[in-house]
């Protein structure tokens, strides 16, 4: 029995991998809740808006790499990320002005702009699979580990060593700033409350002589903002591959759903919920228990409760147990 | 009616184009997926032409349909049965008896700590006993022959009855599914459908046992004959040549008519079902629902069970689909069902053609599945054009060619889009 050395295991493979992985969905999460709070419809594009910024991004880091600038330690990509987003900006507004203006003038229903976001979402799609090819890539330089498993082991003594990669802490520190900056700019400023004006009340916003369409843009912008980080940072910790980017879609509804759509601060608690099930429920918790049980009651068997294979269906699951107990969401949200 | 038949003669010819270009065998390969197509965007069509329901899992349905062929057709294997059969299919009943009596306990007692708890432990119990159960089962059909065959195999049955079997399994699906989301927003069915679908794919990707997973399943038997024996044949060479063809391209051709026909006759049969139910008064609710459901149910019609009814009927369309596409195919290969081509390539389809209207869906099926197949090639010759100034072997005109594949998304995306602003009510409109 030796609690130390299990919380290092759980901290390890559950915790912090669990907590990057939440504040990717958390950023994704706020995207699709933002664009549904104003825009008010499900943006089937979000996936691929994601995928999209993720490879303007990863271009801008090639190109850095080949004149040789970097950021020491840091990963390039951090250095592309504002290419990315202001492409991303540039090509969101574009849509919105090709696409779902035309719809919004009419008043159309919400499933219409669902069905035009499925539209974008097959273009973004096939845009950077011909670009850059529907193959996994890697962006990944500068330090690999803050904290290195060897070190760790050596440094503490202790059997089970901790690695907490880099890009682990870039995306939790990232997410902090994001979030941060975001809640601000919507509390704070003029625009965000103006934001937040229409989207409680768009007729008496109107009526306050809020300006709808820039109140549409800014929110495309920031859209765009937290989808490419969402994006690039995802693809920091794992790699990026854009069919991956597809399937991520339904652990960011999950995300915003359960938080209850339209409500930022329930999209973050919603993506940090969905990402420690997935990883509580498919972890093999065969090391930590052996660990934390007196040696007499150690398991035989992995002690894995789902194969990983079915991580899609917790948030699932998660999402219709949220839906048939609480269907506005665990902070109440709003519906159309 | 006269730009209807227009429409549908210029599609014919797109076809019989293909033939004399291209070839016969092609046009017909096409030309029997085209009639798969329709029969989806049938089944699409009930659910969002007739009710406004907004399904993005139809990939769940058709695959469904797959299995269903493996499940009917293939010889059982009785080593596998004897190893494990029986106690796997109790350690489901388990696992579905613990979630009934999850439901249960939680309606028949009264809110509270307690109610809580014992939901949650009925929960757990049910999980360890169906895993202790469930596992070595698994275990054990899967280590009888996994090179060949490491699953139970199927009833033997002839493959045609694995179309309405796969239409019953969807069916299955769908009525969980709508249980739970219908009657919400409209949006969250679709959330819930597309999760659905992955996991009904995650499932068949993974439970080896049920239909070998991603070590697929081949050699499914064919309800037509296969063009080899066909070649054998004395009296089929015989007729091939007063024909003027040589044996090998008149027997494919011969069979991709077999199944060509088979199909037809489903589709046939469907589009005179819909249309009978478009027209009639149950028809006539479901638009007037669709329309507008307060005033609907205010005249006394129970919304969501109708909606529950036709989601289940429309899935039930797909699912058949599924196991023609399996049989077609001759093989279950879960690895290969992509939402793009199975479920939003149908919607490209049913939007195109005209939602609301059977002979719309079923143009567009045929219209939009050989604009699919048909833009590789066409993709292709125009990159050719395109990256003829650049060096031969160069990295750039290597990659523009390579990407051609993917042009289809793009413009499938990109007719959906024009056919949504310009032309939302499709080909041919409701009328």
């Amino acid at each position: 029995m030796d609690l130390l050395n299990a919380f290092v295991a759980l901290l390890n493979f559950v915790i912090i991998p669990a907590t990057a992985y939440g504040s990717q969905l958390a950023l994704g999460a706020l995207g699709v809740t933002l664009i549904y709070g104003i825009l008010r419809f499900s943006n089937f594009a979000h996936g691929d808006t994601m995928a999209f910024g993720a490879m303007i991004t990863i271009l801008v880091t090639w190109m850095f790499q080949a004149i040789g600038i970097s950021l020491g330690p840091l990963p390039t990509a951090l250095l592309a990320l504002p290419f990315g987003i202001a492409a991303t900006a540039g090509m969101m507004l574009l849509t919105d002005r090709w696409v779902y203006r035309f719809y919004r003038a009419q008043k159309a229903k919400p499933i219409i702009l669902v069905m035009a976001s499925l539209g974008v979402m097959f273009v973004l799609n096939g845009i950077v699979r011909v670009i850059i090819g529907p193959g996994e890539q890697q962006f990944n330089d500068g330090a690999r580990f803050i904290i290195n498993a060897r070190d760790f082991k050596e440094m503490t003594g202790l059997s089970e060593g901790l690695a907490f990669r880099s890009s682990q802490g870039i995306t939790i520190v990232v997410t902090v700033i994001a979030v941060a900056a975001l809640f601000w700019f919507l509390n704070r400023t003029r625009t965000g409350k103006s934001m937040r004006a229409y989207s409680d009340n768009e007729d008496l916003a109107l009526l306050s002589g809020i300006n709808p369409e820039k109140v549409v843009r800014v929110t495309w912008i920031l859209a765009a903002i937290l989808a490419t980080t969402a994006g690039v940072l995802y693809g920091l910790d794992k790699a990026f591959k854009p069919f991956t980017y597809f399937q991520l879609l339904l652990p960011i509804f999950a995300s915003a759903i359960v938080g209850g759509l339209g409500n930022p601060l329930g999209a973050i608690a919603g993506g940090y919920i969905i990402a420690f099930s997935e990883v509580t429920l498919t972890y093999a918790w065969k090391k930590v228990l052996t660990h934390a049980l007196p040696e007499s009651m150690a398991p035989d068997g992995l002690v894995q409760l789902l194969s990983t294979d079915y991580k899609y269906a917790v948030s699932f699951t998660i999402l219709v147990i949220v839906l048939i107990f609480k269907p506005y969401g665990l902070f109440r949200g709003k519906a159309v | 009616m006269n730009r209807n038949a227009l429409l549908f003669g210029g599609v014919a010819l797109l076809y019989i184009l293909t033939g004399f270009m291209q070839s016969w065998n092609t046009a017909l390969a096409i030309f029997n997926m085209g009639l798969i197509s329709a029969v989806m965007a049938l089944g699409v069509n009930i659910q969002w032409g007739y009710a406004g329901l907004f399904n993005v899992g139809i990939m769940g349905f058709v695959a469904l349909g797959g299995l269903a062929t493996v499940l009917v057709a293939m010889p059982p294997i009785p080593e596998a049965w004897a190893a494990g059969g029986l106690r796997i299919y109790a350690a489901l009943l388990l696992g579905a008896g613990t979630i009934g009596a999850a439901i249960v306990t939680y309606r028949r007692m009264s809110a509270g700590k307690i109610r809580a708890l014992a939901v949650l432990a009925i929960f757990v119990v049910g999980y360890i006993l169906y895993r202790g159960m469930f596992d070595p089962a698994r275990d054990a059909i899967e280590a009888v022959n996994p090179a060949l065959t490491g699953y139970l195999g199927g009833a033997g049955l002839p493959i045609l009855l694995a179309w309405p079997a796969g239409g019953l399994l969807a069916a299955g699906a769908a009525w969980l599914i709508g249980k739970t989301a219908l009657g919400l927003r409209s949006d969250y069915l679709a959330i819930a459908t597309l999760g659905i679908a992955e996991i009904i794919i995650a499932v068949m990707k993974n439970e080896d046992w049920l239909g070998r997973g991603v070590k697929n399943v081949v050699g499914l038997p064919r309800p037509v004959p296969y063009e080899v024996d066909l070649q054998e044949s004395a009296s089929f060479v015989e007729n091939a040549a007063w024909l003027g063809l040589d044996p090998a391209t008149a027997s494919t051709i011969w069979v991709k008519l077999l199944y060509g026909c088979l199909f037809a006759i489903v589709l046939l049969l469907l589009i005179w079902l819909t249309q009978m139910a478009l027209n009639s008064p149950w028809g006539r609710m479901m638009r007037a629902i669709r329309d507008n459901e307060t005033a609907a149910e205010a005249m006394g019609k129970d919304v969501t069970r109708r909606h529950l009814q036709i989601f289940i009927i429309g899935s039930a369309i797909c699912g058949m689909a599924g196991a023609m596409i399996t049989t077609l195919d001759g093989q279950l290969t879960p690895g290969t069902y992509q939402p793009l081509r199975f479920t939003f390539l149908i919607w490209v389809m049913v939007i195109v053609g005209g939602s609301g209207n059977n002979w719309g869906s079923v143009l567009g099926g045929f219209l939009i599945w050989w604009l699919w197949i048909q833009v590789e090639p066409i993709g292709g010759a125009i990159m050719n054009v395109i990256t003829l100034p650049l060096p031969d072997g160069s990295g750039l005109k290597n990659h523009l060619l390579d990407s051609v594949q993917h042009i289809r998304l793009l413009t499938m995306g990109v007719v959906l889009l024009l056919v949504l602003r310009f032309s939302p009510r499709g080909l041919i409109p409701e009328k």
